[in-house]
C-alpha cells in the first residue's frame, strides 16, 4: 500500500464522484418523465382531447431541456476512465467494451432519432406514429440506462468473466451470466424505478406549484392524476426491487450490508435499525461508531430482510473481518493472505514467461487461478481499510429509505385528496409536494453513495481496489480538473434551473413548442 | 432505374434534413438551450478532452502488449 499514492486515489475518487453525482441529477428525470409523457400523450390520442395534447407538449418542454442540458455528461465520466483510471479500464476493458457497444448501437440510435420526431413530428407524422416515436424514446433511455447499470453491476459482482494473465485484462466467456446476473437485474430495476419515482415528484410538485398560485388547474390535475398514479406503482417497484437488491448484497458485498446498518457484531434474530443517530467515535484509532445515541429498531427485521427467516444470522463487521467458524465466514486476514499469495504469482508467472520457463509458468498460473478470487486483498496489510465509511453508508440507506416511504405516502394522499376533489384546499399538501421535489434528488443521490461508498474500497468487487485502479498521473491535474468540472456542471445545473423556472413560469398556455 | 434510385435518395435525404431544419427553426423556446448546449460541448470536447484528458496509456505505449505489460507492471508492484 506504501506504493501508492493515496493523495492521488482520494482526488480521484472525488472526482469521479462528482461527475458521477452531477450526471445523476440529469438521467432519472429523463428516464421517468419520458414515461410520464408517453402515457399522457396516449390518452391524448385514445381521446381526442387537446387539454391532453398541451399538458404531455408542457412535461415534454421541460423534458427537452433536462434532455439537452444532461446528455454527453455521462462522456466526462468515459474521459475520466482513459486518464484517470486506466489501469481499471484495461483490466475490465473487454466486460465494458460489449454493454457499451450495445449501448452505443441500439440505445443511443432509437433515443436521439426518435427524440428529434417526438420534437418536431407533431404535425409532420400521424398520430400514431408520433405516440410510437414517444414511447421508443422512453423505451430507448431505460435501455441507455440498461447497459451501463449492467456494467456497474459487473463491478460489484464479478461474474461470466476470466482474467487472462498475459494481457491483464477480464475477457467475457459468458455475456449472459454478465447481463442477467441477479445484481445486474436487481440494479437496472431498482436504479429506474427511482427514476420513476423522482419524475413523479417532480411532475406533482410543479403542478402542485400552479395549484399553489391558481393557475392552470386543469392541466394541474390532470397531470398530477397520471404522475401520482404512475409515481404510486412505481414506488411499489421501488420497494419490492429495493428489498431484492439488499437480500442479494447481503450476500455478495456482506460489509456494505453490515455498514449500511452499522451492524459491527453479527446476531441472529438482527433488528432492523429504522431511525438511528450513530455516536462519535470514541477512539480515534478506531474511528467507527459502535453505538447508537438514539435508536428505533424492527424486531428481527434485518435477518428477515436478509435471509427471509427472523431467526437468520447476520454477520457484523467484526465477523468478517475477524471470521466467524461458526457461520463458516473466513476472516479478512486469510483473503489478505491469499490475495499476496496471487500477486505474487502473477509476478512470477511473467517473470517465467520471459525465461521461457514453460514449467514454472504452468506451476505459478495454477497457484495464481487458486488464489484469484481474492487477487484484491493482497494490496492491503491492515484489515480496517476493508471498512467502508460507516456513518456515509448508514445515514445514506436511512435517508433513502426514510425519503422513499415520505414519497409513497405522498402519492396516496395526493390521489385521495384528487378523488375527493379536496386537494386545491390542502394549500400544506401542495406546499410539501413542491418541496419534495428536491427531496426527490436527495433520495436518488442518496441510493448511490449507498451502492458506491459501501462498497469501498473496490473497484471490483474482491479484484480491483481503486488505490491499483488510477493512473499514475499527477495529482495536481486531478485537483485541477475536479474544480473545473464542480465549475462547470454547477453552471450547467444553474442554466437549467433558470431555463426550467422560466419555461414552468410561462405554463402550458403556448402549447410547449 | 440509377438515376431513379439517386434521386430517391435525394428526396429522403432532404426530407430528413427538412425536417430537421424547420423543427429547430420553429423551436421558440430552444434558442438559449442550444447556446449552453455548444459551449457544453465546446467545453467538454474542445478544452476538456483535448488538454486535460489524453488516454494515459495510448499516449504512453504503442502496442497492446506493451499496455498489458505496463498493467502487470502495476498490479504486481506490492510484492
Amino acid at each position: 500500500m506504501e506504493n501508492f499514492d493515496i493523495g492521488l486515489v482520494d482526488w480521484s475518487r472525488a472526482q469521479f464522484a462528482l461527475t458521477a453525482m452531477y450526471h445523476w441529477i440529469f438521467v432519472p428525470l429523463t428516464l421517468g418523465l419520458a414515461f410520464i409523457i408517453a402515457i399522457m400523450e396516449s390518452i391524448y390520442v385514445r381521446t381526442g382531447d387537446e387539454q391532453w395534447k398541451k399538458t404531455t407538449k408542457f412535461w415534454m418542454k421541460l423534458f427537452g431541456i433536462n434532455f439537452a442540458i444532461g446528455v454527453a455528461t455521462g462522456i466526462i465520466l468515459e474521459f475520466e476512465f482513459g486518464t484517470n483510471w486506466s489501469n481499471y479500464s484495461w483490466f475490465v476493458g473487454d466486460i465494458f467494451g460489449a454493454p457499451l457497444a450495445v449501448e452505443g448501437i441500439m440505445a443511443f440510435f432509437l433515443e436521439s432519432t426518435f427524440v428529434a420526431v417526438m420534437f418536431f413530428g407533431w404535425d409532420k407524422v400521424s398520430k400514431k406514429t408520433h405516440l410510437m416515436s414517444t414511447w421508443l424514446v422512453a423505451f430507448g433511455a431505460n435501455l441507455s440506462a440498461l447497459w451501463i447499470l449492467v456494467a456497474n453491476a459487473w463491478m460489484q459482482n464479478p461474474v461470466g468473466m476470466k482474467f487472462n494473465p498475459d494481457t491483464a485484462r477480464n475477457e467475457m466467456v459468458n455475456f449472459w451470466e454478465v447481463l442477467l446476473s441477479p445484481t445486474a437485474i436487481n440494479k437496472f430495476l431498482h436504479t429506474v424505478t427511482s427514476g420513476y419515482v423522482l419524475a413523479a415528484i417532480f411532475v406533482v410538485g410543479i403542478s402542485a406549484w400552479f395549484l399553489l398560485k391558481k393557475r392552470n388547474v386543469v392541466f394541474a390535475k390532470k397531470s398530477m392524476v397520471v404522475a401520482a398514479t404512475f409515481g404510486l406503482l412505481s414506488t411499489f417497484f421501488l420497494v419490492m426491487t429495493g428489498d431484492e437488491s439488499a437480500r442479494h448484497m447481503a450476500k455478495i458485498q456482506p460489509m456494505k450490508f453490515a455498514a449500511m446498518e452499522a451492524l459491527y457484531d453479527g446476531r441472529t434474530n438482527a433488528p432492523l435499525i429504522a431511525i438511528g443517530i450513530l455516536e462519535k467515535p470514541q477512539d480515534p484509532n478506531n474511528p467507527h461508531p459502535r453505538e447508537f445515541y438514539y435508536k428505533i429498531e424492527i424486531p428481527n427485521a434485518l435477518s428477515y430482510m436478509a435471509f427471509l427467516s427472523p431467526r437468520a444470522f447476520v454477520p457484523g463487521i467484526n465477523d468478517l473481518i475477524n471470521g466467524n467458524k461458526e457461520q463458516g465466514i473466513i476472516s479478512i486476514y486469510e483473503k489478505i493472505k491469499s490475495g499476496k499469495i496471487a500477486i505474487k504469482a502473477l509476478k512470477d508467472y511473467k517473470e517465467a514467461q520471459r525465461n521461457n520457463d514453460e514449467a514454472l509458468q504452468a506451476e505459478k498460473l495454477q497457484l495464481f487461478e487458486a488464489h484469484y478470487k481474492y487477487f484484491g486483498y493482497g494490496y492491503y496489510k491492515d484489515a480496517k481499510d476493508f471498512i467502508p465509511s460507516v456513518p456515509l453508508s448508514f445515514y445514506a440507506f436511512h435517508i433513502m429509505v426514510i425519503l422513499g416511504s415520505h414519497f409513497g405516502i405522498l402519492f396516496i394522499v395526493i390521489l385521495i385528496l384528487l378523488y375527493r376533489k379536496t386537494l386545491e384546499k390542502k394549500r400544506w399538501v401542495l406546499w410539501i409536494s413542491l418541496w419534495t421535489i428536491p427531496l426527490a434528488y436527495i433520495a436518488s443521490e442518496a441510493g448511490w453513495i449507498v451502492a458506491e461508498v459501501g462498497r469501498q474500497p473496490w473497484v471490483v468487487q474482491d479484484l480491483m481496489p481503486a488505490l491499483t485502479a488510477v493512473s499514475n498521473i499527477d495529482k495536481t491535474s486531478v485537483q485541477i480538473t475536479f474544480w473545473l468540472f464542480a465549475f462547470t456542471f454547477t453552471a450547467l445545473l444553474i442554466a437549467e434551473i433558470r431555463i426550467m423556472l422560466s419555461q414552468i413560469n410561462k405554463g402550458p398556455k403556448d402549447g410547449g413548442q | 432505374m440509377y438515376e431513379v434510385q439517386t434521386k430517391m435518395r435525394k428526396t429522403v435525404f432532404h426530407k430528413i434534413f427538412n425536417f430537421y431544419y424547420d423543427g429547430f427553426k420553429t423551436m421558440t423556446w430552444g434558442k438559449k438551450l442550444w447556446i449552453i448546449i455548444f459551449i457544453k460541448l465546446f467545453i467538454m470536447f474542445a478544452i476538456l478532452k483535448l488538454f486535460f484528458f489524453p488516454n494515459f496509456l495510448n499516449s504512453n505505449f504503442d502496442s497492446e502488449k506493451e499496455k498489458g505489460d505496463y498493467v502487470i507492471e502495476q498490479l504486481t508492484k506490492t510484492e
